[in-house]
């Protein structure tokens, strides 16, 4: 089935079953690979884009539901002030998890300006990482809003 | 079609290993280094390459799994190349025997040593590139070598000639390389110990640029799904892929040696195809395992004597004549390494050659058992290792660049990409061994300990990865985190019993010292709490200061441990305000240990509610892991072995059910989230002394962490929790 929607601010046509999730429409039919797969079961956050400017797991997202809607990736965000943060923090490890987590933190600062700590932890609690880098994410998150 | 069963793979890993007493099997230097390079660039040795516009790229032999390798190494080379460490391309190498890692006899990253290892060969051989290309332009100008030198990747001679390295490489490329490399003195690094160095890889990571194993895609590629047995040891008897291979997109449905694979155009129709397919299990030699039986087992095998690996005085004796004693047994549970990068590998086996893209901790092996799976040679095995989403010592294991190389084969030779779901990733994990360790403690009217018995119960790694290093039922790793035993005890006797339990252990970062310090920094609070005793200054009044040597630990020095643990534990204690009052139901606890020639103590501070629920407020460390190369990233892995060993303490354990690992995602094997990560971490470093080499990393805190946590929590509530995890369903039932 042929579906149109906006990719990083280009229209895209896809030619795929309706129940197949976002994410491996990204990753495999448009080759958009930042986005990962850590856990097809939006447990882990690995796979958090924008919809409509909302932070979503695209693992759990039908790509049939989202016909004519914008998403953002990694890959379309233009050098942010989180991404900035997180270059000057130097908060990635592994880096696998950190597409997500850097989506999950551009949501955060775009509602809500001045996060306290339960904000962010409200926040980022749906974004595993497994090497352990939450403190520079929460410091980062932190400097980034003071940029703004 | 052929497959190689999982006893003929361990069976093959054996052999590789056996043959060279560590595991060195045969390898092949890529050819002459200068034929390696491809055009328009030279290479004076295996770890430096100088395009003829001069961009130098340095090659990273150690896997990046988040650790910084893909900065630290190139730090190393550069800072003594002299070349602009920010301007550097970093690439990873291919398997060969020049990249060795001497700490462990493979190209293997791994047992905190990458820094290690690398801390002389590394400046080596970029003073040693440095001087072929002073030599190459002495030669070239025809001036003596004394008359040129190198200035931030150029080469200046007399009369203001001036040379790139770009220039000057390819003849550097054929010349010999000098046997005499000195290397500058630690007070004139520029870049080595920079705090402010950034890493390398940050800026593509926040863009989502590098490519990881999971992001390989090569021409013609397809995606395949997998169904393995869920039971463990299982095997497919037979199946029905009927409605499977009539799903969109699907190319083949092929049986491999662990399961049914489904090939198809993309990963979605290879996974929907694939849980259409009806698989007749053979439940295979472990059916209807299941924790009781295992918990019984180790028990049984408790009871024997068990290899002994440390022995002093008579502690039997001591024990006996003891004023007081103190006995506990900790059993400890198997986690799941579960990095967030799911297992997988991109293989391409056609008649004469395979071509392996993978994230892996052991590229050296993969060509041995992707030939032993293929029908080819190990030579014929070409590859490639991508970035590593995590790796905590799961991908030392090569079973998933098997598993895709043989689906490869048997869909026809076409280029696949295998893909595990975190379901896959979980259940079919080596795990870190359950384990039951038993320490009693004789005290004198004092409280000192006058003996102590240590006995321990566990799976052996080793003798299933690499036989030959277990000796005399004692496997090296299975005693780490023990035998460097720092208490100055005149008797002690400390024993090893290997017991198989029929689920797959595997090294999990910081592996033995895990289960052994956990246990023993316990225990020994335990001790001070029946002596009426301060944790800390119990253990001050009773550190072996003599200078000694363990002989089982191979990647400690080993030597003058005890005045290092002595300056870790008064620091300790005055930066983390130890002794001060807290509020009610808050508590600190204390632990410290020596692992990797770094010695690391901790101060945790916990608040536990009424329900037994755990937060984690503050950790206080105190590390002497010499010079760092990267502090910054040092400081990152000390963050990173909290966080992970906060995981396993607090959370972690893996059961098994009907021959099944019960817990296949992140719903059921919790790990640390955002909110659960402490607010307040302060690592303090401890001065190096002149001359001391670094330590590693990597793993140690990941150990120590956890018993600081469980003294926290028995200073808190007055609960000795001795069943791990530490969950409010075990402290209250302590």
């Amino acid at each position: 089935m042929k579906i149109t929607f906006n990719v990083n601010g280009k229209n895209q046509t896809v030619d795929v079953a309706p129940d197949t999730p976002l994410l491996w429409v990204l990753r495999d039919s448009l080759g958009l690979v930042g986005t990962k797969f850590g856990c097809g079961k939006a447990l882990c956050g690995a796979c958090t884009v924008h919809l409509n400017n909302m932070a979503i797991r695209s693992c759990q997202t039908p790509v049939g539901s989202i016909a004519g809607q914008r998403v953002t990736t990694i890959e379309g965000l233009k050098m942010n002030n989180v991404q900035k943060a997180w270059i000057a923090l130097d908060v990635p490890q592994c880096g696998y998890c950190q597409p997500g987590q850097i989506m999950s933190a551009t949501a955060l600062l775009a509602a809500n300006k001045n996060p306290s700590d339960s904000d962010i932890d409200a926040a980022m609690s749906g974004n595993i990482c497994r090497c352990g880098t939450y403190p520079r994410i929460r410091a980062a998150i932190k400097a980034a809003a003071r940029m703004a | 079609m052929e497959n190689i069963s999982n006893q003929s793979r361990r069976d093959f890993i054996k052999a590789s290993a056996a043959a060279g007493g560590a595991l060195v099997v045969g390898f092949h230097l890529p050819g002459k280094l200068a034929q390696a390079a491809e055009a328009g660039h030279a290479m004076p040795n295996a770890w430096i390459k100088v395009s003829a516009d001069n961009q130098v790229t340095i090659l990273v032999a150690r896997s990046e799994m988040g650790q910084g390798v893909a900065t630290s190494m190139p730090m190393l080379v550069a800072e003594e190349l002299d070349v602009d460490i920010n301007k550097v391309k970093v690439e990873f190498a291919p398997p060969a025997e020049v990249y060795i890692n001497s700490l462990l006899g493979g190209q293997i990253t791994g047992g905190s040593t990458s820094v290690r290892d690398a801390w002389e060969k590394l400046r080596k051989a970029g003073a040693s590139a440095r001087m072929l290309l002073v030599a190459a332009a002495a030669q070239e100008w025809g001036v003596d070598a004394g008359q040129v030198r190198a200035e931030n990747g150029n080469l200046v001679g007399p009369g203001g000639k001036r040379m790139s390295y770009g220039m000057a490489a390819p003849k550097a490329a054929q010349m010999e390389p000098p046997k005499d490399v000195p290397l500058k003195p630690a007070s004139s690094f520029k870049i080595v110990g920079n705090a402010k160095q950034k890493r390398l890889d940050t800026p593509q990571k926040v863009k989502g640029e590098p490519t990881f194993g999971i992001d390989t895609r090569v021409p013609g590629m397809l995606y395949a799904a997998v169904a393995m047995s869920p039971y463990l040891g299982g095997k497919a008897k037979a199946y029905d892929d009927s409605r499977a291979k009539n799903m969109p997109g699907v190319k083949a449905v092929v049986q491999y040696s662990r399961g049914v694979a489904v090939v198809a155009d993309s990963y979605w129709q290879a996974k929907k195809a694939k849980d259409l397919l009806e698989i007749d299990w053979d439940e295979g030699p472990n059916a209807g395992m299941n924790m009781q039986k295992i918990w019984a087992g180790l028990r049984d095998a408790s009871k024997q004597p068990g290899a002994v690996f440390r022995e002093a005085g008579d502690a039997d004796s001591a024990l006996s004549g003891a004023a007081k004693t103190v006995t506990s047994t900790y059993q400890l549970p198997f986690l799941s390494h579960s990095p967030m990068e799911p297992q997988n590998t991109t293989a391409h086996v056609t008649a004469d050659k395979a071509v392996i893209i993978t994230p892996t901790q052991f590229q050296q092996l993969i060509p041995h058992v992707v030939a032993g799976a293929t029908g080819l040679k190990p030579e014929q095995v070409q590859v490639t290792t991508t970035y590593l989403g995590g790796g905590f010592g799961r991908r030392v294991e090569v079973d998933y660049a098997i598993d895709a190389a043989e689906i490869s084969k048997a869909a026809g030779g076409v280029p696949v990409k295998m893909v595990w779901s975190r379901e896959d990733d979980m259940t079919h994990d080596s795990y870190r061994p359950a384990g039951l360790y038993t320490l009693t403690a004789g005290l004198d009217s004092g409280g000192k300990m006058t003996g102590v018995r240590f006995h321990s119960t566990s799976p052996s790694i080793s003798a299933r990865l690499f036989p030959s290093i277990v000796k005399d039922g004692i496997d090296p790793f299975a005693v780490e985190g023990i035998d460097n035993f720092p208490y100055a005890v005149g008797n002690i006797k400390f024993t090893y019993q290997m017991h198989d339990s029929g689920v797959t252990p595997g090294y999990w970062r910081a592996v033995s010292h895990n289960l052994n310090a956990v246990a023993l920094e316990c225990f020994i609070d335990e001790c001070a709490n029946a002596a009426g005793k301060d944790p800390i200054a119990y253990r001050l009044a009773q550190i072996d200061m003599a200078e000694s040597k363990h002989a089982w630990s191979g990647l400690s020095a080993g030597v003058s441990v005890g005045p290092r643990i002595k300056a870790a534990l008064e620091m300790v204690r005055d930066k983390s305000g130890w002794g001060t009052p807290l509020a009610r139901g808050k508590g600190r606890g204390v632990a410290v240990m020596e692992g990797y020639n770094t010695v690391i103590a901790i101060v945790a501070e916990v608040t536990v509610s009424a329900n037994y629920d755990v937060a984690l407020d503050r950790v206080v460390a105190v590390v002497d892991a010499g010079p760092l190369v990267h502090p910054d990233q040092a400081l990152a892995q000390m963050e990173s072995c909290i966080n992970y060993g906060q995981s396993a303490c607090m959370f972690g354990e893996i059961t098994i059910k009907d021959n099944a690992v019960q817990q296949n995602n992140f719903d059921m094997y919790r790990v640390v989230r955002m909110e659960e990560s402490p607010k307040i971490i302060e690592i303090h470093w401890v001065k190096p002394a002149a001359n001391q080499p670094p330590g590693g990393l990597g793993e140690p805190g990941t150990a120590v962490v956890q018993p600081a946590i469980a003294n926290a929590i028995f200073a808190a509530t007055g609960k000795r929790v001795r069943t791990l995890p530490l969950t409010p369903e075990n402290i209250r039932a302590s």
